[in-house]
């Protein structure tokens, strides 16, 4: 037995030692259509949630290419996407003083509110 | 064999990991754009990258009984099947670029056979009974090793496996329901099922990989959170699971040496032949040339689509400019 297999994908067994490359091949011949973030909002009344991602030449049929991978059950009224350069987004480095100052602010939550039991309808 | 070696950080990047270990020992989600260890994110490319051909390369198999389907009925169902095979992979694809992945590049590599998939799908189907045992073993087997990945440590594929194991069940229920109809049909349709069960179980019960002994890098995969359970815990899991619904069905499964175990309350079964195994990863399979010819043969031919739609584009621009 080659000590190199093992089975780690979901449909099973095949090498996934080191030697398998995972570092894109610069000279690979690229599409160069954009990747598109995909959210969509599975009934009326919930927000649009991010679902996956997918390339598409242009906004449009990025629309219509979401609608055939993430919608073939019913799974959504509404699509949104976006083109993934598009997004701003905070970084994980920056996760205390991005959102540090609302762990000291204990007084924005409705438990730090002491009001006796018998105080009906609080 | 030697002890499986775990990964040792630099020790610049010591801070860095240590808030990742925390985040793994917390059985919280690792996300894209966190810190994780170079060999965390290469072997889920890999992993990921080999499920995702997996999916794009099962769709052959029961993509040859498109046109031969029986009824109105299996042909809708067959092609809302390989549909989704093509959406897993796609889900999957989708998993690997948040790690800087590539999935054109991927795909070449596949191709180039730099990267593999699944040992089970070089095995022909010969009958429509095939495609009813897929369903029920091949997808049976899948769900098995799926279900504990949508517990992954890496948010993306957890959520990519949530979505695919909604959709297996289908493919699972289809499969058996298809054998059901068969096992109430003539002889030679019973004969049918059996036979297909004959040439699959065992490619089946290899989907699962190597015993535990010869799979190294088994401990830092379920270190990382990135494997659940070992390839012998999900194999015998999946034995439990399918003897009684071979008993329901009326097949019986090639093994002689199976035999239910009162003291463990498993089923014990025969030795694998892990030199077929190996013949077949290493691309000698009945059906491996064929597959990979297929796929390049997708990729080249349908080229012109890909071209046409970006011209397309640019022209609707234009005229939006």
């Amino acid at each position: 037995m080659s000590s190199e297999m093992t089975a780690e994908g979901g449909h099973g067994a095949v090498p996934t030692s080191a030697d398998v490359p995972v570092t894109p091949t610069p000279a690979a011949s690229r599409r160069d259509w954009p990747l598109y973030e995909v959210f969509v909002r599975g009934k009326r009344g919930l927000n649009h949630v991010h679902v996956g991602s997918l390339h598409a030449p242009d906004d449009e049929m990025a629309v219509h290419a979401a609608r055939d991978l993430y919608t073939r059950r019913n799974e959504g009224v509404s699509i949104w996407v976006v083109k993934a350069a598009d997004i701003t987004a905070s970084s994980p480095d920056e996760k205390d003083p991005m959102f540090a100052p609302s762990g000291d602010k204990v007084y924005r939550h409705p438990t730090f509110y002491d009001i006796p039991e018998n105080v009906p309808h609080m | 064999m030697s002890a499986p070696t775990l990964e040792r950080p630099a020790p610049d990047d010591s801070a860095l990991q240590d808030h990742f270990d925390a985040t793994i020992a917390a059985d919280h989600r690792i996300e894209p754009r966190d810190w994780m260890p170079e060999g965390y994110r290469k072997t889920l490319i890999r992993q990921i990258a080999q499920h995702a051909h997996s999916e794009i390369i099962g769709m052959q198999p029961e993509g040859d009984w498109l046109l031969a389907a029986p009824s109105l009925r299996r042909k809708a169902i067959l092609l809302a099947k390989v549909q989704d095979e093509a959406g897993h992979g796609m889900y999957l694809y989708s998993a690997t670029e948040t790690l800087g992945a590539d999935r054109a590049d991927l795909t070449d590599k596949l191709i180039e056979q730099k990267q593999k998939y699944s040992s089970i799908f070089n095995y022909p189907t010969l009958t429509y009974a095939d495609v009813g045992v897929i369903g029920w073993l091949v997808d049976g087997a899948a769900i098995c090793n799926q279900v504990p990945l949508c517990r992954s440590s890496y948010g993306p594929y957890a959520r990519a496996m949530i979505r695919i194991c909604k959709e297996e069940s289908f493919h699972q229920r289809q499969g058996y329901e298809l054998l059901m109809t068969m096992m109430r049909g003539t002889e030679e349709q019973r004969a049918m099922v059996q036979d297909a069960v004959d040439r699959w179980w065992w490619p089946t019960l290899m989907m699962f990989g190597p015993p535990d002994e010869h799979s190294p890098n088994t401990a830092q995969s379920m270190a990382w959170g990135i494997k659940r359970h070992t390839n012998d815990e999900l194999r015998q899991k999946f034995v439990d699971m399918s003897v009684p619904q071979a008993d329901f069905l009326g097949v019986t499964i090639p093994d002689p040496e199976l035999e239910f175990d009162p003291e463990t309350g498993h089923y014990r079964f025969g030795r694998l032949d892990w030199e077929e195994f190996k013949r077949v990863v290493a691309g000698q399979g009945p059906m491996n040339a064929v597959r990979l010819a297929r796929r390049r043969a997708a990729r080249d031919d349908n080229a012109w689509i890909t071209e046409a739609a970006t011209a397309y584009a640019a022209k609707h621009a234009e005229g939006a400019a």
